[in-house]
């Protein structure tokens, strides 16, 4: 009976974060340049990999007999999401920061898409 | 359930190409850098999904930990690189 439960849980966990980073994928490819760029990049994926990494971690502690050595993986699987968690925004903060220290305008409505 | 999770590691490598377009037609060199980032994210939950397929997830684990570790410094060494360089017009 719980097998069936934590099934369900872990199909939804996985679906949402495939529905996300679709959508980051394909924001990445639409929006006109590349500060636009960012909003999908940055958010989606870090949320996407969140959700996966619940939801495999769910999957991992088998609820028929619960060990030890199961628990301790799926915590390490949450430190994967809170390290993603705290390190995405970095990462996005950085590569910001470099494109306005060259100097490059944001786009506007109107102007030409980039790429 | 193995089947539901082999179709997310296909749907996850469908994604990937995605993004690969952005890395390999990005016009200026940050949007490159944005595709490969996002690449690198996938990949970590793609290692778990595999470390799940072949039932060695307790090592798989720690390979789609150090690839976080490694994709989040690549992108943070690039980026200042570039910081420091300013060479980086739009082409």
């Amino acid at each position: 009976m719980i097998e069936y439960v934590s099934n369900g849980v872990v199909i939804f966990f996985l679906s949402a974060g495939l529905v996300l980073f679709a959508g980051g994928g394909i924001g990445i490819l639409r929006m006109p340049d590349f500060y636009s760029r960012l909003h999908p990049a940055g958010k989606l994926d870090s949320l996407g990999l969140m959700l996966m990494v619940l939801g495999l971690a769910v999957h991992n502690i088998h609820w028929e007999h619960i060990q030890l050595s199961n628990i301790l993986v799926s915590i390490k699987m949450l430190l994967i999401a809170g390290f993603v968690f705290h390190a995405s925004p970095t990462a996005t903060h950085a590569i910001v920061d470099a494109g306005i220290q060259a100097g490059m305008r944001p786009w506007r409505k109107g102007n030409t898409r980039r790429g | 359930m193995t089947s539901f999770l082999l179709f997310c590691g296909l749907f996850l490598c469908a994604m990937m190409l995605i993004s690969l377009y952005r890395a390999v037609f990005g016009p200026t060199v940050l949007d490159r850098l944005i595709g490969t980032n996002a690449i690198g994210s996938k990949t970590v939950v793609l290692l778990l999904i595999i470390g799940y397929l072949y039932g060695r997830v307790e090592m798989f684990v720690d390979i789609a930990l150090a690839y976080a570790l490694l994709n989040f410094i690549a992108v943070l060494a690039a980026s200042r690189y570039f910081y420091k360089k300013k060479g980086l017009r739009e082409e």
